[in-house]
């Protein structure tokens, strides 16, 4: 009897050290998955002194989440340029979700660590306020990419595009695809999206004003929340909702591909055009199959590289931010900060048949 | 308080058991499904009413399918859950088998599907043999112990695929075919959910191990003293479920365009929301697969007659939520009127 309920004991025991163990594996894994974390302290805890010795310089990108294939490309672009830039250290930390305050803690670990340049792309442009300020109250240079941080609390925000160029492009595909006239539709990431509903603003304007325009109407604007099983529904609540839809403009990545896949494995494929924003890795198999003729995007990792130059403009004391500074980003050449202390990388790149096989990622 | 609340179902099922020993076609879908049979169907009437593009070919298939792979974990869940216990790992597990399915077709282009669909079982019965293992030897509730698989998982896919993601365009057309494919009118991924959905619920109603998992939820205390092997019993639930969510998996990767990292957050919530709307208590000894599958249909079907009618779908989830809140209050008052009438039958 006793014996029975000391193995019990011990079976008991054992499972708790299991799940344990298994709850330990699992905070290993998320820092490996993030390895800048670990990585970064012990790289930053050796800067300072190197920083004393030379003056060398670090860079750390703090993109709105890691895992993400094309934050993977920007922040490829980011390596490249910090090389080239002359930065000594750079690294890349950040959280696994894209909520509002995870980068908060980040930054706080580059401020204690010294770094030089911070280049963030804000998950929200006021949570990261406070902490970028005591970044640069300690020296750093911050630098945004990607998505904005409040203009008080950055020096510079590197954009992909002109917002403008973003939406008369996407609306110059879809004219081109439906033959100038036509209900068309918009399924976007979140509601509250920043970038995506700048871009649909700028499309309603256009579209009401543009006399090319005139016979195209926007009969409605759904959101799928950058998520694939909920654009998927939205797509299909589109395509019952509105039976004489010509085309689907979708500004998001995530939105696109989702849209295509349904596309392609419907009814709908070849006589329902789709547009927008997308990955071309993502969308290859429904360019070649006839589901998307033609879609475009910045190339993401210009927007990286850029990012990188303008760090090591702002730590020199090239720029300050202000506009009409101007500043050499390596092989893309010369580039000049704006107002409000924004810098543009490039035009847009529309991806078709002919050349989507040229790019990767 | 308790005491009541747990006795009372027991005797309810002692009575159940004696009625259903014979074969009754009434019986095959109780009480407890046929408000939500009720409501599915006076959904899709109105939405058709209201639109009649949502009964077309087209929009009639986009619902099956919509409703396939919520459908089989809705029925794993109902095992579980009519144990007294929950699995909220699903989603993570769904994300590991999608995952593996991607990396099987990448890696090995010509692996036949069958493998792949045996990879992808499999690794899902093994997750919920970590799972089922964990419950009933830590006997701690399942949980906190799924609570703490849901994100060992989720880390584990997180840093396996990191930032890599496959695509529709990686996979051969025949496995894509397979989400799209037609039999007499029936996407085919729909009738495989079908078939193991009739197996499960039939386990659940006519065998003895099935009826054991009832015994479990109702009074675990009791079934232990009535002999009935609990520990193994539960065990196995949490096996099938595991092994159901694997399918799932796999077809979540036929159906939609891209696995990687995220695949299948926040899946489990909707699972269990199915299974509660679908008649399964989430206090268990009550409930079926079947049910929890009309559960997931109703629940997909609702956000799919909200946008085919054009409602705005911050509404579609308060009406998810009111449904939760109604099936469980219609449930609460069925119970307390059971147990007026067994008060009743026994003074």
């Amino acid at each position: 009897m006793s014996s029975t309920s000391r193995g019990r004991l011990s079976l008991k025991v054992g499972a708790i050290l299991f799940a344990a163990s298994l709850a330990l594996t699992a905070c290993g894994a998320t820092v490996n998955d993030s390895p800048a974390s670990p990585d970064t302290s012990a790289g930053t805890d050796a800067s300072p002194t190197e920083n004393a010795g030379g003056g060398d310089l670090s860079i750390t990108f703090i993109p709105k989440q890691l895992n993400n294939p094309y934050t993977d490309v920007v922040l490829g672009g980011g390596k490249k340029g910090a090389e080239e830039a002359g930065f000594t250290t750079s690294n890349v930390v950040g959280p696994l979700d894209a909520s509002a305050s995870s980068q908060v803690s980040f930054i706080n670990a580059e401020t204690q660590a010294g770094t030089s340049v911070i280049v963030i792309a804000a998950n929200d442009p006021d949570a990261v306020c406070a902490a970028l300020k005591e970044a640069r109250a300690g020296g750093a240079k911050i630098v945004a990419f990607d998505s904005d941080a409040n203009p008080d609390c950055r020096d510079v925000f590197v954009s992909q595009v002109v917002a403008k160029d973003v939406a008369t492009i996407q609306l110059e595909m879809i004219s081109e695809q439906i033959g100038g006239k036509g209900d068309i539709a918009i399924l976007s990431a979140t509601a509250n999206a920043t970038n995506q509903n700048e871009w649909i603003k700028f499309m309603e304007e256009e579209l009401a004003s543009n006399p090319d325009y005139k016979d195209i109407k926007l009969v409605s604007k759904v959101y799928g929340d950058d998520d694939d099983t909920k654009s998927f529904q939205e797509a299909q609540g589109l395509m019952q909702a509105n039976p004489n839809l010509k085309g689907i403009i979708s500004p998001t990545t995530v939105g696109i591909a989702a849209t295509a896949r349904y596309l392609s494995t419907s009814e709908y494929k070849g006589k329902v055009a789709l547009t927008g924003l997308g990955l071309p890795n993502e969308m290859r198999s429904f360019v070649k199959d006839g589901t998307v003729k033609e879609f475009a995007l910045w190339d993401p990792a210009q927007l990286g590289y850029v990012s990188a130059y303008a760090g090591k403009a702002l730590a020199d004391g090239t720029i300050t931010g202000k506009s009409g500074d101007k500043f050499t980003a390596g092989d893309m050449g010369e580039r000049e900060v704006g107002e409000n202390g924004i810098i543009i990388v490039g035009p847009p790149v529309r991806f078709n048949a002919d050349n989507i096989d040229k790019y990767d990622f | 308080m308790t005491d009541t609340q747990t006795a009372l179902p027991r005797a309810d099922i002692a009575a159940s058991a004696r009625t259903r020993r014979r074969w009754n076609p009434r019986s095959l879908l109780s009480k407890r499904e046929s408000p939500v049979v009720l409501a599915l169907l006076l959904l899709v009437l109105f939405t058709y009413l209201a639109n009649p593009r949502f009964l077309a070919p087209q929009g009639l298939k986009d619902l099956m399918l919509n409703a396939t792979i919520m459908m089989i974990m809705a029925a794993g869940q109902a095992l579980i859950i009519s144990t007294r216990s929950v699995d909220l790992s699903v989603g993570s597990a769904l994300g590991l088998t999608a995952f593996l399915t991607g990396t099987l077709f990448a890696t090995y282009p010509s692996i036949p599907i069958i493998v792949v669909f045996l990879a992808g079982i499999a690794m899902g019965a093994g997750l919920g043999a970590i799972n089922g293992l964990l419950v009933t030897t830590a006997r701690v509730p399942a949980m906190v112990i799924t609570l703490g698989t849901l994100y060992v998982f989720r880390g584990v896919n997180s840093w396996w695929a990191g930032s890599t993601q496959y695509f529709a365009g990686d996979r051969p057309d025949a496995f894509g075919n397979l989400s799209v494919s037609l039999l007499v009118g029936i996407p085919i991924i729909t009738i495989i959910a079908i078939i193991v959905i009739a197996v499960v619920t039939l386990f659940q109603r006519y065998s003895r191990s099935g009826r054991d998992l009832y015994a479990i939820g109702s009074d675990p205390d009791a079934a232990i003293v009535y002999g009935i092997p609990v520990g193994r019993r539960v065990f196995t639930a949490f096996v099938t479920n595991g092994a159901l969510v694997g399918l799932a998996g796999v077809l979540y990767a036929s159906r939609f365009n891209s696995v990687g990292a995220v695949t299948g957050t926040g899946l489990e919530l909707q699972v269990v929301a199915a299974a509660v709307v679908g008649g399964v208590a989430i206090v268990g000894g009550v409930g079926t697969a079947a049910g929890a599958a009309i559960g997931a249909l109703l629940l997909t079907t609702i956000t799919g007659a909200l946008t085919s009618v054009g409602v705005d779908k911050f509404w579609q989830q308060a009406v998810v939520g009111g449904l939760i809140l109604a099936s469980i209050l219609i449930d609460r008052l069925a119970t307390l009127r059971r147990a007026r009438n067994l008060r009743k039958a026994t003074s």
